[in-house]
């Protein structure tokens, strides 16, 4: 018979909890005032944000990805509906779970799966890997891979928009896990001191890594609850919504562009699958996941196009050209070497070497 | 030529640097409106205003995050961290981002940022406000160490560091606030990675950085008189380390003691030990002896703290040893 405390069991065996499920699809965001052609390019951009990270799974299971990696799929919502809302010369930073938020910049496809692949045509040249995903001549400043640091680091960005008196906005995302680190509470500060033109945007999947982040979190909505203590309004929006995401993240970013400073939103949503690599998510109640793969938000937006006339035939398309487009970046990846010796000590410094000596 | 204050020579060297580039900004704790808990900052509010000069909270991963996010994107900062002790606070932003992004970005990305911070012991501040932390700062791939020891160095060495496109941690000395010294009238701008030979000797070669580097001139006078000369160097950065200078020196003298005050586990003397040992061997007459702070943290009586820290006497004693 065991000795361990029953409590203990239960409170540790999360798949056993009650399952937290979605919201149901407001049926009014049908009618929201978003041009066609938006709406065309948020389903095209989501295809692609699935398409890709689809392919990055199957060659980690093939064993051609190496180390670790962390995927958006079932999040797509997110990063679709903020990218339609920025203008090119914005700029956006990211977590390492960033394939996503570097895509919709623009970043090419190509360079970022034989970054994954960890060969020298990478977007990084094989130095950064999966979790520092960078274009900086698309806005894309970067995929910080330790937990709410680019949040302060956003803020510069921020700050130096303000101080150039350009009227660029900056979109930082960060997880549910963010906001119970040191970093989280004093960008969120500082940016509404300074009034940065900023928009922080939560992803709240419900889970931090492994764990349950009510669980975790002295408040139930991680981000939203804690707006108030920064001056800022609590703005919840459904992450599996793509239309619903670019409606809140117009209103953000027009708001900071507008020199009224930060926003924060949080935009509830659900991984399909683990939190890294390794992890296959048996920790989440079945009936759960079951009910959120249900709200995916990629069939959810293929119905919504359909019921607003556009044909199956122009989506299929359109998911065809984006898999044509996948199989070109892999088959780049492939063909690539792997980066040569000569550049391991490289770009430490702007002269582009390593040297600390005379 | 004016005698200055080093204390007043910081001031003057940031505020030569923000009237050559007007994109120049500086932030940090208590900088603006006190002009800095040491007044280093003095009058740069009053010339520059509020926007380039600019209060924070205590929040040094922001103060840290934004000095890189600002620099990442076209705008050269000056980032204040009161007392070196707090870079603890911040270090993730320190040597996780601000060293590793051009480097992870394969040149993507610069960072034209100093972190300037004010370093060391002597003031009886105790534990957590008197710790010389060069040595974490020159153990991080991607990050340049400066560590002034006079007025003019400080002018000269703060218009290298706000002109270098990397970061640097520009380590101000609290015990040398008060010093003064001649600093040139007029523009000054020197260069990072070279050493000063502060005396010459051809007996043993003392090297030194920071308050060390007045205790080392002190324990060679002192030398002298004995019969012993000693040349000391001081190095003025760590990173990039000005070997040379060094290796003719060991060359010359055959003999090295180093003066640090970092605790004795791999505090930048042991670095310095083992470069020699390994490049300067043959020149060798005998043992490198190094005089640090013992392995402990550093304590807060006067007379403790005076124990803990190397002294002219402590160095005399190792060139002594090293002499033997």
């Amino acid at each position: 018979m065991s000795t361990e405390p029953i409590e203990d069991k239960v409170l540790y065996d999360y798949s056993s909890r009650p399952a937290r499920l979605p919201q149901p699809v407001d049926a009014a965001t049908d009618k929201a005032e978003i041009d066609l052609d938006v709406r065309i390019d948020l389903y095209r951009t989501q295809q692609k944000l699935r398409q890709f990270e689809k392919r990055a799974s199957d060659l980690f299971l093939q064993n051609l990805v190496k180390g670790t990696s962390h995927l958006s799929l079932g999040m797509e919502a997110v990063a679709a509906g903020f990218g339609a809302a920025m203008r090119p010369d914005d700029y956006t930073f990211a977590s390492y779970r960033g394939h996503a938020h570097t895509l919709v910049r623009g970043a090419p496809m190509r360079e970022m799966m034989a970054e994954l692949l960890g060969r020298g045509t990478g977007l990084l040249g094989g130095k950064g890997g999966s979790m520092h995903l960078t274009s900086v001549e698309h806005g894309a400043m970067g995929s910080y891979a330790i937990i709410g640091a680019h949040l302060c680091v956003a803020n510069g960005a921020a700050w130096s928009a303000q101080l150039r008196g350009t009227d660029q906005v900056v979109v930082c995302y960060f997880g549910d896990g963010a906001t119970n680190i040191g970093a989280f509470h004093e960008a969120l500060n500082l940016a509404s001191v300074w009034k940065l033109p900023i928009v922080f945007v939560c992803e709240n999947n419900l889970y931090m890594e492994y764990t349950p982040i009510d669980l975790v979190t002295a408040v139930s909505h991680p981000a939203a609850d804690r707006a108030g203590s920064y001056g800022l309004e609590s703005i919840i929006v459904d992450g599996n919504d793509a239309d619903a995401v670019y409606l809140v993240a117009r209103d953000a970013i027009a708001k900071a562009r507008r020199g009224d400073g930060p926003s924060l939103v949080e935009a509830t949503t659900y991984r399909s699958g683990g939190h890294s690599r390794a992890d296959p998510a048996m920790y989440r109640p079945a009936d759960e996941a079951k009910a959120w793969m249900e709200r995916d938000p990629i069939p959810m937006y293929h119905q919504r196009l359909l019921r607003l006339g556009v044909s199956e035939a122009s989506l299929s398309g359109i998911q065809q050209e984006v898999a044509a487009a996948v199989d070109a970046a892999t088959e780049f990846a492939k063909a690539s070497l792997p980066p040569g010796g000569d550049v391991l000590l490289t770009e430490v410094w702007a002269d582009g070497g390593s040297s600390w000596r005379n | 030529m004016a005698e200055l204050t080093y204390r007043e020579a910081v001031a003057r060297g940031i505020a030569q640097e923000m009237r050559r580039d007007p994109r120049l900004v500086m932030l940090g704790e208590d900088i603006a409106g006190a002009g800095g808990v040491f007044k280093t900052d003095a009058g740069l509010l009053e010339e520059f205003g509020p926007s380039r000069v600019r209060d924070t909270p205590i929040s040094e991963q922001a103060i840290l995050g934004a000095a890189m996010g600002a620099a990442m994107t076209g705008i050269p900062v000056i980032a204040e961290i009161m007392f070196s002790d707090f870079l603890a606070v911040c270090f993730d932003i320190v040597a996780n981002q601000i060293a590793k992004t051009r480097y992870m970005t394969d040149g993507q990305v610069s960072l034209p940022l100093v972190i300037q911070t004010l370093n060391g012991a002597g003031v009886r501040f105790g534990a957590q406000h008197s710790q010389s932390v060069e040595n974490w700062i020159m153990m991080i791939p991607g990050l340049k160490v400066v560590a002034p020891s006079t007025p003019a160095d400080i002018v000269g060495l703060m218009a290298a560091a706000v002109r270098d496109p990397d970061p640097v941690v520009f380590f101000e000395h609290k015990a040398l606030l008060a010093t003064k010294g001649e600093v040139p009238d007029g523009e000054l701008v020197d260069e990072l990675g070279t050493a000063h030979i502060r005396r010459e000797g051809s007996d043993i070669t003392i090297v030194a950085l920071a308050a060390m580097v007045p205790k080392a001139v002190e324990a060679a006078v002192q030398l002298a008189s004995e019969g012993i000369s000693a040349e000391v160097i001081d190095l003025r950065s760590l990173v990039p380390l000005d070997t040379q200078t060094l290796l003719d020196s060991v060359a010359k003298t055959g003999r090295l003691v180093t003066v640090e005050e970092n605790p004795r586990l791999c505090g930048w003397g042991a670095e310095i030990s083992s470069l020699v040992a390994e490049e300067g061997y043959w020149s060798l007459e005998g043992p490198i002896v190094r005089v640090t702070t013992p392995h402990i943290p550093v304590p807060s009586a006067a007379n403790l703290e005076d124990l803990a820290l190397p002294s002219a006497g402590r160095v005399v004693e190792a060139v002594r040893r090293a002499m033997d």
